[in-house]
């Protein structure tokens, strides 16, 4: 029965509710641990407790003689399992050979060292116990500078220096530049290694069936497709016969764009044992074995003429890399060196990076991925050279912008900056805030001895991800849209969506385009055996490049539904609008279900034309996305405590054309807060012996609501010439927007005491420390 | 997160649980301090009597002058009880600062009070308020104070066999103020430092205080020292300050990640005045 509802009125731009959410929110969705099987056996992984060790000898015996167990793996059963991958290149870049269960030593505390397998996770559990492993403990290092110096324990004894590469790029005349410059500003800034964190643990259920020689991978992934390609190679499997299913996925924020062990190992583990095999991460395991995200240290200096004009930019990154490469762990810094210029207009730059192994859990992407530390670092450098030249922050920034008229905008870090009103943002922040007001609130505050301060931060980012020449692994992404019999619409998108909304925001532009009810689309996401390959979704693309395919796939649709439409009509003069296709001439009308209903039945076909309403389309994007933005904060200092309170936070944000603004603000608020997580709070630190002291949600301080300020969330509009939507995308903006504001306010406010920069976390321990010292 | 193997029954009497307690299993309430240990293997318990649902322990009654709160009373019944906010409104503000909504409605004041958690919130308050403890074993009862209840992080005068049944806080006379003062720890909400105060004044002058003090040391106490300078004062902030320098004197001071013992020692003075000053206010 067609059944399609035509309609009339546009989504695009509405506060849609996400469809998502009744399933989150009443506990019906079904994430990996909710998979049962029978016959499903559950795996414990026995781990490292050391940061470095050699292991003399592994006793299983006695683990695999505990009722229950169905079999225990060191890493000698799994030789023929390829190494974990690492799908960045750079020059010169060694590769540690990471399998997937140590051998002969470890380089990590959670290093995973024996899988234990039973009938239930509490036995699987007791057995890990029981496994006896002779450890000859060395010496570790967790500090990627300690890791540098001369003498320091090398993480992998061929690499005594523990460099894992170099990497220099250059632009312009820097030389010149600082030679030249009235006034140059220095400084080491910190972005210390964080813990994605996030609500879901990783978790993987692998079901190996032999007699269809087909392996099942139920994972918690951004990247299911990825995912298959990589652990078929991995397990030495056909790809064709590996199934990789992301289910819901509680939230990745880059942590899931990865390709883990653990996936791998149930999947061999299964094929071994003929049974379905659960392992669900405990969330020590996630602090000590998940990817960690930042782990910089940056030397910055700014040269820059009297007038506030910015003439070069040098920059040297020390990264924390961890003990060994995830997916894409050296690459990672490379984004920190595009996005060093910023929003400025600066030509002249110097970066260097060197990548240094630690024996701790690799870094690798996290919200932002190398662009909140580039960002943090550029903000703070012009805050920093603002008082150098007392100069008002706003006022240099605007002196420094890319103008509007310059677009598209060639960068001194090679990059083609595609639409921007920088200063729009910025001014309508400071009109939001009541700007010079509160710089005079501010005045009369100080004579009072009360520390109060005002901080912006001007972003930019590189987003939607991205040309396929400029990524690991291709930079399109694919669409599938199909028009059932019955005229419902099908959209199967290769972004993997893991609580972007992306099942609202593409089914609001599929409606539009085909002038159908949201209630008629449904979009799928996920399944490698449903879904054509696709890339994921990481790096503010989904929309912006997964919508853009679908939106392609929706134009190919159209024109198909036309030729339907004009042979049923018997007419040349058609239009497709609303839902229907019209006779320009006798105003008679066939529906979208009724032209789907006669393309399968095929009684009759267009010239040239196929049976079905099927498109597929892979979208190759000509050029990233560059979303920008500006945040303001004002934060109120407690002298006697060192405690920050921030009373406003203005985000302005420019993501292009806005689909969903109800979304776009949600993306805004948890991005934010993330910002605020590492501002003030978190921190994932590691001792000397490499043991992580914050391994327990009691220790990490993720921000909690009520530690959230009110957000005041705004936008410009500046749509991207990049893609026919017109969007930029905007998962990480808030992120990116917001530790360099936070800083930069709370700066502000001590720097009557004479403070030039304060490190994160802003810790109240560290701000009294400062008030302290300053009397 | 898979705690070891173990045995759990739910005692259907307050007597069944203290024969099963004699025999060696350790009684489980609310479970927000013994559950995740487990899970982390930190406890190991072959047994557990699961003495949260016994209507025995679940009261909060006004006799003999005080307030008796049943060991298995929540944080959350503590805090909304009109009892306890009419007659000891110290006790029921320091609950409403205990972890979250979920914990104040699962926890417990015995389950708080037998754990001897150095930074939690109950402590602070029960040793400002003098309160009194009642333990039970198979061998009868005894009445312990607050002050001498707690020994050491973790460690108190709770001997094996033996359970916390009953708290016991004074009415507080009318006029007293009150008020319990908190540095969060952001990721856990324990205390930093927890200061709780009471203060009654009688002619113009502080007749009475009470100052008890948690997440300082290994174990909670009375700031006593402090609490005599304030005495016979009129509550000057001169008189404040010096009172609040007091409280973290003669006390090993904690150091962690959060806080090192400087701070701690700093915040401690700032926090004592504001508890202080906010006591005093509320006094009449």
């Amino acid at each position: 029965m067609a059944t399609t509802t035509t309609k009339t009125e546009t989504l695009v731009g509405k506060r849609i509710r996400r469809r998502e959410d009744p399933r989150l929110i009443t506990g019906t969705a079904t994430y990996v641990e909710d998979i049962k099987m029978p016959g499903m056996h559950y795996a414990a992984i026995v781990r490292s407790p050391h940061a470095a060790a050699k292991i003399r000898s592994i006793d299983t015996s006695k683990a695999a003689a505990h009722p229950g167990v169905a079999a225990v793996f060191v890493g000698k059963d799994v030789a023929g399992v390829g190494p974990v991958p690492c799908g960045a290149s750079l020059p010169g870049l060694r590769v540690p050979h990471h399998s997937i269960l140590a051998t002969d030593r470890v380089y990590f505390v959670g290093h995973p060292v024996a899988v234990v397998v039973a009938t239930d996770r509490y036995i699987a559990a007791d057995a890990a116990d029981l496994v006896e492993i002779d450890w000859d403990v060395t010496q570790a290092v967790a500090d990627p500078e300690k890791a540098l110096a001369s003498g320091a324990p090398a993480v992998h004894p061929e690499w005594p220096d523990n460099k894992a590469f170099d990497f220099h790029q250059e632009h312009g005349e820097i030389d010149k530049a600082f030679a030249e410059a009235d006034v140059v500003v220095k400084q080491r800034i910190t972005s210390q290694r964080l813990i994605p964190t996030a609500m879901e643990t990783r978790g993987v259920v692998a079901e190996w069936r032999a007699a269809d020689r087909a392996l099942t991978l139920y994972t918690s992934t951004q990247i299911p497709h990825l995912v298959r390609t990589l652990v078929a190679m991995m397990l030495g499997l056909e790809e064709n016969r590996l199934r990789v299913v992301a289910p819901e996925v509680g939230g990745g924020f880059g942590s899931k764009l990865n390709v883990y062990a653990e996936e791998a190992l149930m999947g061999f583990v299964s094929m071994k044992i003929g049974k379905p095999v659960k392992w669900i991460e405990s969330r020590r395991e996630n602090f000590l074995t998940t990817i960690h995200g930042r782990g910089h240290v940056d030397y910055y200096e700014i040269a820059a003429k009297k007038d506030g004009t910015i003439l070069g930019i040098k920059l040297k990154i020390i990264q924390d890399l961890g003990a060994y490469h995830q997916l894409l762990t050296p690459a990672i810094p490379t984004l920190s060196v595009l996005m060093m210029p910023g929003l400025y207009r600066t030509q002249n730059i110097r970066a260097d990076i060197v990548g240094v192994f630690t024996n701790c859990v690799p870094t690798d992407a996290y919200r932002g991925a190398g662009r909140p530390e580039a960002t943090h670092g550029i903000e703070r450098m012009v805050d920093m050279l603002a008082a150098e030249l007392k100069m008002d922050p706003a006022e240099i920034r605007l002196k420094n912008f890319v103008h509007k008229d310059e677009f598209p905008f060639p960068t001194a870090t090679g990059l083609t900056y595609d639409s921007g009103d920088y200063a729009a943002p910025l001014k309508k922040a400071m009109d939001l805030a009541g700007y010079d007001k509160l710089r005079a609130e501010q005045a009369e505050a100080r004579k009072q001895g009360k520390l109060m301060g005002i901080g912006i931060s001007t972003y930019g980012e590189i987003c939607a991800l991205g040309p396929s020449p400029a990524t690991p692994a291709g930079g399109w992404e694919s669409a599938t849209v199909k028009i059932e019999p019955t005229g419902k619409v099908t959209v199967m998108t290769g972004a993997s969506p893991h609580g972007q909304g992306e099942e609202t925001t593409f089914a609001q532009v599929a409606a539009d385009e085909l002038g159908v009810d949201i209630d008629d689309i449904l979009v799928l996401h996920g399944d490698t055996s449903i879904v054509q390959y696709g890339i994921g979704t990481f790096g503010s693309r989904g929309t912006a490049v997964g919508g853009t395919a679908m939106y392609f796939a929706l134009q190919e649709l159209k024109a198909k539904l036309k030729k339907f439409g004009a042979m049923m009509l018997n007419s040349d003069d058609v239009t497709l609008a609303n839902g229907q296709c019209v006779c320009n001439k006798t105003g008679a009308a066939k529906s979208i279900a009724e032209m789907a209903a006669a393309s399968y039945r095929a009684m009759a076909l267009p010239p040239n034309t196929q049976p079905g309403m099927v498109s597929t389309y892979f979208w190759e994007p000509p050029n990233f996305t560059f979303p920008f933005g500006a945040h303001l904060v004002v934060t109120d200092i407690d002298k006697d405590t060192g405690a920050i309170s921030i009373r406003r936070y203005i985000a302005v944000d420019d993501c292009g054309n806005l689909l969903n603004p109800l979304i776009v603000d949600g993306q805004v608020h948890g991005g934010v807060a993330q910002g605020l997580g590492q501002a003030l709070w978190e921190q994932a630190v590691y001792d000397d012996n490499g043991q992580l002291v914050t391994g327990e949600l009691t220790d990490y301080v993720v921000p909690r609501a009520h530690m959230m300020p009110w957000i005041e969330s705004s936008h410009t509009i500046t749509p991207t010439p990049v893609n026919p939507l017109g969007v930029k995308g905007v998962g990480e903006a808030g992120t990116i927007g917001c530790s360099p504001a936070v800083v930069n306010s709370v700066v502000d406010a001590l720097s009557p005491l004479g403070v030039k920069h304060i490190d994160m976390p802003m810790t109240p321990e560290k701000i009294w420390n400062l008030v302290k010292g300053a009397h | 997160m898979i705690p070891q193997n173990f045995e759990y029954a739910a005692a259907q009497t307050l007597d069944d649980a203290i024969k099963q307690i004699a025999g060696g299993a350790k009684p489980l309430a609310g479970g927000m301090s013994l559950i995740p240990m487990m899970k982390l293997r930190l406890a190991t318990p072959e047994r557990l009597i699961d003495i949260g649902r016994l209507k025995e322990l679940n009261y909060i009654r006004e006799s003999g002058g005080a307030l008796h709160i049943g060991a298995a009373a929540t944080h959350h019944e503590v805090e909304s009880s009109g009892l306890v906010r009419g007659k000891c409104p110290l006790l029921s503000e320091t609950a409403s600062h205990i972890g979250d909504v979920q914990v104040r409605n699962m926890g417990t004041i015995g389950g708080s009070i037998a754990h001897a958690d150095p930074s939690a919130d109950y402590p602070a308050a029960l040793q400002a308020l003098e309160a009194k403890f009642v333990l039970k074993s198979s061998s009868g009862e005894r009445t312990v104070s607050a002050a001498d209840f707690f020994v050491d992080t973790f460690a108190t005068a709770l001997e094996p066999g033996e359970m916390i049944r009953e708290v016991i806080v004074p009415l507080e006379a009318q006029g007293t103020g009150v008020s319990y003062q908190k540095m969060y720890q952001p990721a856990s909400g324990f205390a930093i430092v927890g200061i709780a105060l009471r203060i009654a004044r009688s002619g113009g002058k502080i007749s009475m205080a009470r100052i008890g003090v948690t997440g300082l040391s290994g174990k909670s106490y009375r700031a006593i020292d402090a609490e005599k300078a304030l005495e016979g004062k009129a509550g000057s902030a001169t008189e404040i300050q010096n009172a609040a320098a007091l409280v973290p004197q003669n006390v090993d001071i904690n150091s962690d990640l959060h806080a090192s013992a400087d701070y701690r020692r700093h915040l401690a003075v700032v926090y004592a005045a504001r508890a202080i000053a906010a006591a005093l206010s509320r006094s009449a």
